[in-house]
């Protein structure tokens, strides 16, 4: 790996850990598309700063391009409230215009800079090194790791501070009101910083990518996991893996970087869409299939309970008796056998005195659905965990 | 002796868009009542509760707690919202729903500490609801997130508890549990606001009744106005319920 290799890991490894903090709270507030608005319809304030700075890194551009970020949420806020549109069609509304009249703006006045619609959308992740801060002839490193790293500092110490506000607000806003912590600073500071992270990262990967940076990474960890702190841990290292992972998919594919980047975190959510533990599609499958089995011993021992002469009870007849194929009586049979809750004596089957215990708990909770006694029970079987 | 006014609401009108949901209340709540604010759907009663705590700007009027604005004592106040407004598959357990009810007095940036996890675990075993701290808490019971809900307004340790139908999707065993800790607490003194549907239980879970429809029917003791007269007049219909003596 040489210098340029490792400076571009880098600025992307630290552009999606500042994209994954304000991220993981965008989609827990179900926001995730206010990112996609935000992420275009700061271009006219990039374009706007940039005719006043002349230099696309300064810090007035940046909090220009920000404020416009702002102002999107502001306006969706607002013709949503009018109630005569929803918020989906409230953002559709607002974004595409911003971000036409960021695009005359360029098309009319900034030909001769390297700010053009490509590099908007998709960002040049592999030009990020050229662009040097130099200070007194000393080369510092790339300007865009410094602007992206103050940008994840300022994150960071907010994200520290204010985090239980965060999750107050987030959870519930309208206890956060009555306690004193104003949903509405906390909703536009949360803006504030997904605008500025969005500004900082733009240069460097562009509008799609920023939008993917913070939404699938935090997705994907929201799969995994049932702690919120963890979930913001996981979407930065999954962030991270699809910055590194995608810089070297594009290396070996000689494709885009950003491109690779956002394709290696569509995978990873696939991968953990398919194989999570819990809400996993394969592991929802497998309880469900288990629920099926479970109901069925339940109709068994429910019949057995219910029958005390023993033609009703005879091995040879479960079958007509309840009305199954061969293959489920002969699974049911077993599970039963196996958690000894039914005994067979010459070819007649009896409930277990477990068994009956089961069944009687097992009908009373799926009546009242008060689930103190089978608490017990929900490790065995998943027909019991709600 | 005349008893000292927890609540005092005046003229207070709230609109959303400009469509009143709440017309010129009046309404004073006396300290150590167990109230219900009864009505139909729409007739204003969440919007009653949450223009008191602050979280809708109410068009006219005022609101103080023990004779001061709310902003000055949040403290005093605990606030219980519907079940239904917040979302359950959130990334959070039991005891950290419940730690929420601390931070109102930690402030802003302090972070919970031992004695905040004491008190919310404290607060847990009361409403029965100790061995699922660390549950998460979509994997609760209705009834199980609503004693929840009543364990973290428990831990604000607060003199006034609002709280927005706690008995809306839970099990009989809950609504006994629940009603008793409201007594409880009515019995130590604090003064306890529920907003409620079910009519029939009123006279058995409450002394002090509010009917509400847009604007205020009636407020007092229940056994002086939770009539037939009040109902109708609450509901549009003729409307009759059987008071148990």
């Amino acid at each position: 790996m040489n210098s340029a290799q490792i400076e571009i890991q880098l600025i992307a490894s630290v552009v999606a850990i500042a994209c994954a903090i304000p991220g993981t709270f965008l989609v827990l507030r179900k926001m995730a598309m206010i990112s996609d608005a935000i992420s275009h319809s700061i271009l006219p304030g990039i374009v706007l700063g940039f005719f006043i700075t002349h230099n696309l890194n300064s810090p007035l551009l940046i909090l220009l391009a920000a404020l416009t970020g702002i102002i999107t949420v502001v306006l969706v806020e607002y013709i949503q409230k009018t109630g005569l549109v929803k918020e989906d069609t409230a953002i559709g509304l607002v974004f595409p215009a911003l971000f036409s009249i960021g695009v005359i703006m360029i098309a009319k006045n900034a030909n001769d800079v390297h700010l053009d619609v490509d590099a908007v959308l998709l960002g040049e992740l592999a030009f990020a090194p050229f662009d040097r801060l130099l200070i007194n002839g000393t080369d510092f490193g790339p300007k865009s790791l410094w602007i992206i790293g103050t940008i994840l500092l300022i994150t960071v110490t907010l994200l520290i501070a204010f985090f239980k506000e965060l999750k107050v607000s987030t959870f519930d806003k309208g206890l956060a009101a009555s306690l004193g912590f104003s949903p509405a600073i906390i909703h536009y500071g949360l803006m504030s910083v997904a605008s500025v992270t969005t500004v900082g990262a733009f240069d460097a990967v562009g509008a799609i990518l920023v939008v993917a940076l913070m939404i699938a990474p935090a997705a994907t960890a929201y799969l995994l996991t049932t702690d919120l702190k963890k979930m913001l841990l996981l979407a930065i290292i999954f962030g991270v893996f699809g910055a590194i992972s995608g810089y070297w998919f594009a290396h070996w594919l000689d494709a885009s970087i950003s491109g690779s980047i956002t394709t290696m975190l569509g995978l990873l959510f696939l991968t953990v869409y398919l194989f999570a533990p819990n809400k996993g599609l394969i592991s929802v499958m497998y309880r469900e299939k288990q629920q099926r089995i479970e109901v069925s011993l339940l109709t068994f021992l429910l019949h057995l309970k219910n029958h005390s002469e023993e033609s009703e009870r005879h091995v040879n007849h479960l079958n007509e008796h309840i009305n199954w194929q061969k293959v489920r009586s002969k699974v049911v049979l077993e599970l039963a056998l196996k958690n000894n809750m039914i005994h067979i004596d010459n070819e007649i089957v009896s409930l277990t005195e477990k068994g009956n215990k089961f069944t009687t708990q097992a009908i009373d909770y799926i009546i009242t659905n008060e689930d103190a006694q089978i608490e017990h029970m929900k490790d065995d079987f998943f027909l019991f965990r709600g | 002796m005349e008893k000292k006014i927890a609540v005092k609401v005046d003229d207070l009108t709230v609109a959303y868009n400009y469509k009143p949901v709440l017309w010129d209340i009046d309404l004073e709540i006396p300290e150590g009542v167990l109230m219900a604010i009864v009505g139909p759907n729409g007739a204003g009663k969440s919007t009653l509760i949450k223009s008191i705590l602050g979280i809708l700007n109410p068009i006219a009027g005022s609101i103080s707690i023990y004779g001061k604005p709310y902003e000055k004592q949040r403290s005093l106040v605990a606030y219980v919202p519907q079940k239904g407004s917040v979302d359950w598959d959130f990334p959070t357990t039991a005891l950290d729903v419940v730690m929420m009810g601390t931070y109102g007095s930690l402030g802003w940036i302090k972070r919970p500490r031992q004695k905040e996890k004491k008190t919310a675990l404290e607060a847990l075993e009361k409403v029965g609801m100790l061995s699922f701290k660390n549950r998460q808490i979509s994997q609760l019971s209705g009834g199980q997130q609503q004693r929840i809900f009543l364990a973290r307004a428990l831990v604000q340790n607060a003199s006034i508890y609002f709280m927005d139908e706690p008995f809306q999707g839970v099990d009989a065993t809950t609504e006994i549990a629940i009603i008793n800790i409201l007594k409880e607490l009515r019995k130590a003194g604090k003064t306890v606001i529920v907003v409620h549907h079910d009519l029939q239980t009123v006279p058995e879970y409450f002394d002090w009744v509010t009917f509400l429809n847009v604007k205020k029917i009636a407020t007092g003791p229940v056994k002086d106005i939770f009539n037939d007269d009040n109902l109708t007049k609450t509901y549009g219909i003729n409307y009759k319920v059987s008071i148990q003596e």
